[in-house]
């Protein structure tokens, strides 16, 4: 009677282990679906004159995306020169300086911060600055993309800011040192690592966003003429293209989707390195 | 609770002077009682640390030891919910005052921990520095490079890092880290050095560069160290403390006295019972 129980048990074991695995399968094939048809679709497009070529107008062979790459590249600069300053002065204050009451309750308002969809930070965005401005603009795209890194880089930054044992913080003060100055000089470069990789994820995410672009930077056939102007991105530029009825915009919009999601890999996997890197030393 | 005798004699002495009450570094602490969140962990110390002496406090673990040095250099309070009534008057001034800054207090009476803790991100030379940079807004290298050669040489760690001054401070063994955090402590010129625990997390080589160090370093500054190693305090100190854990849980300090006459003649019995080893 025993051996029939175990036999019974083993198979269940059995179809439970393949249950899993053909779940793992299909989450993985999703991202190898996505990666893999994107580069086949776009990888013919490819090529040098698509990275430095501005955009070409319908049937003119020829035509890049060079001044949306730039866009995006302003954009997420942008936004990070905005959200930097603010998200790791959170993370600190959430770290080091708060009591526990105050601490519970900005963690709860970062995290709602988080969970706000992008487009309606766009909306947002566009009703403080792109009304009163009278202008779509590169300046309110920013302050959009900044709003959701904030949240992020605040987390990351506690989180790692927390793992500095606290005996490094405790050897500091013992110094005669300021609060201040302890935290600044010895326990942020101490968790420099984790920050660092908190900003990396921050931008990898930004980098993708098109909603809050479509109510604040809009797009532009030109090239970036100010902070105070229309500014293409990529995101957007692969939106137009492919919802448009041309051809071969919509090949564009191929190679521009793999662009993006090359960047994003790319910047993740840095992370990845730069983290194992770091963590093994 | 016992007050140090005027005429006491001390073996341990290669400084063969007198105590002196207006020494530099003189800590007088008076009713001094400490307390986590409600919990009472320090009941009424008074004791008298002399100036330029090595004074050992011993007792069995939980009696109070590292709290009450860490009320000697404002630590305690760092951690959220403790309180300290009481007076700890260094050189005529109650530490504790409301108009101290307890950063400058730190900057007088300096701290070693039990577990090294060089700054891992900084090498050697900044790690000593640190102490300096941090305080200021900015230094002459020259004169960084004077102070930490000077530290390191008062650590009894320059010989073995004059070459390696760059690399990180977690390079070294732990004795070498110990001895790193001891030329830090020193580089901001205090003038009592509080050692929590310095060797226990040492081998008994590295324990003993570290009791040679600190009978040098006596000879300029004031050294107050936690111990739970009775044989080290025999070793090392010239006057000891015994604590211990009262009825109601806080720690008390039953016996202080020269360290010699402590050892072979205890006043109280609990201080004769931990020594001979009867409990502890």
């Amino acid at each position: 009677m025993l051996q029939r129980g175990y036999t019974r048990r083993k198979w269940i074991s059995r179809l439970m282990l393949v249950l899993s695995g053909l779940a793992t399968t299909i989450a993985i094939l999703m991202l190898a679906l996505v990666l893999g048809y994107t580069l086949v679709q776009g990888i013919s497009y490819i090529n040098l004159g698509f990275l430095t070529h501005a955009s070409a107008p319908v049937g003119q062979v020829g035509g890049g995306m060079r001044n949306e790459i730039i866009g995006t590249i302003i954009l997420v600069l942008l936004g990070s020169i905005i959200a930097l300053p603010i998200g790791l002065m959170t993370g600190i204050f959430l770290a080091e300086f708060a009591g526990p009451r105050t601490a519970a309750a900005v963690r709860f308002a970062a995290d709602i911060l988080a969970g706000v969809p992008s487009i309606v930070v766009g909306v947002f965005a566009y009703a403080i600055l792109v009304r009163p401005l009278h202008s779509y603009s590169a300046l309110s795209a920013g302050v959009a993309l900044a709003i959701i890194m904030i949240p992020i880089i605040a987390r990351t930054a506690e989180e790692s800011l927390r793992l500095v044992p606290n005996h490094m913080r405790e050897a500091a003060l013992a110094l005669g040192i300021t609060r201040w100055r302890a935290v600044l000089g010895v326990i942020v470069p101490g968790a420099l690592t984790g920050i660092v990789t908190g900003i990396m994820l921050g931008v990898a995410r930004i980098a993708g966003e098109t909603a809050p672009l479509i109510f604040t930077a809009l797009g532009s056939n030109f090239g970036f003429q100010s902070l105070l102007k229309p500014i293409g991105a990529l995101p957007l530029q692969i939106y137009n293209y492919a919802l448009s009825p041309y051809s071969d915009w919509k090949q564009q919009a191929w190679a521009g989707a793999f662009i993006l999601v090359l960047l994003v890999l790319g910047i993740s996997i840095l992370v990845r390195w730069l983290s194992r890197r770091k963590g093994s030393r | 609770m016992v007050m140090v005798d005027e005429k006491v004699k001390y073996t341990n002495g290669n400084r063969g002077k007198a105590p002196t009450d207006d020494g530099k570094g003189y800590l007088k602490v008076e009713e001094l009682n400490a307390w986590y969140g409600r919990t009472l962990a320090l009941k009424n110390v008074n004791l008298d640390i002399r100036s330029q002496l090595i004074t050992a406090i011993i007792g069995p673990s939980g009696c109070g030891k590292s709290t009450f040095i860490r009320c000697l250099n404002r630590l305690h309070e760092v951690c959220s919910g403790t309180k300290v009534t009481g007076h700890v008057w260094l050189d005529g001034k109650d530490i504790y005052d409301k108009d101290i800054d307890p950063v400058q207090i730190r900057r007088r009476i300096g701290m070693v921990f039990q577990k090294p803790s060089p700054f891992p991100t900084m090498t050697i030379f900044d790690n000593v520095a640190a102490g300096l940079r941090l305080t200021r807004f900015w230094s002459r290298r020259g004169e960084l490079e004077e102070i930490v050669e000077r530290s390191l040489q008062h650590a009894a760690l320059w010989d073995e890092v004059k070459d390696k001054l760059n690399q990180s401070g977690t390079s070294l063994s732990g004795g070498q880290q110990q001895r790193l955090c001891i030329a830090r402590a020193i580089a901001v010129e205090p003038e009592i050095i509080l050692l929590d625990e310095p060797c226990s997390a040492l081998d008994p080589v590295a324990t003993l560069k570290i009791e040679d160090l600190m009978r040098n370093l006596a000879q300029d500054y004031t050294i107050i160290i936690v111990t739970h190693n009775m044989q080290q305090a025999a070793r090392v100190s010239d006057m000891t403390a015994f604590m211990l854990m009262d009825e109601d849980h806080a720690g008390a300090l039953v016996e202080y006295g020269a360290t010699s006459d402590l050892f072979s003649n205890p006043k109280d019995k609990r201080t004769e019972d931990y020594i001979t080893g009867r409990f502890g």
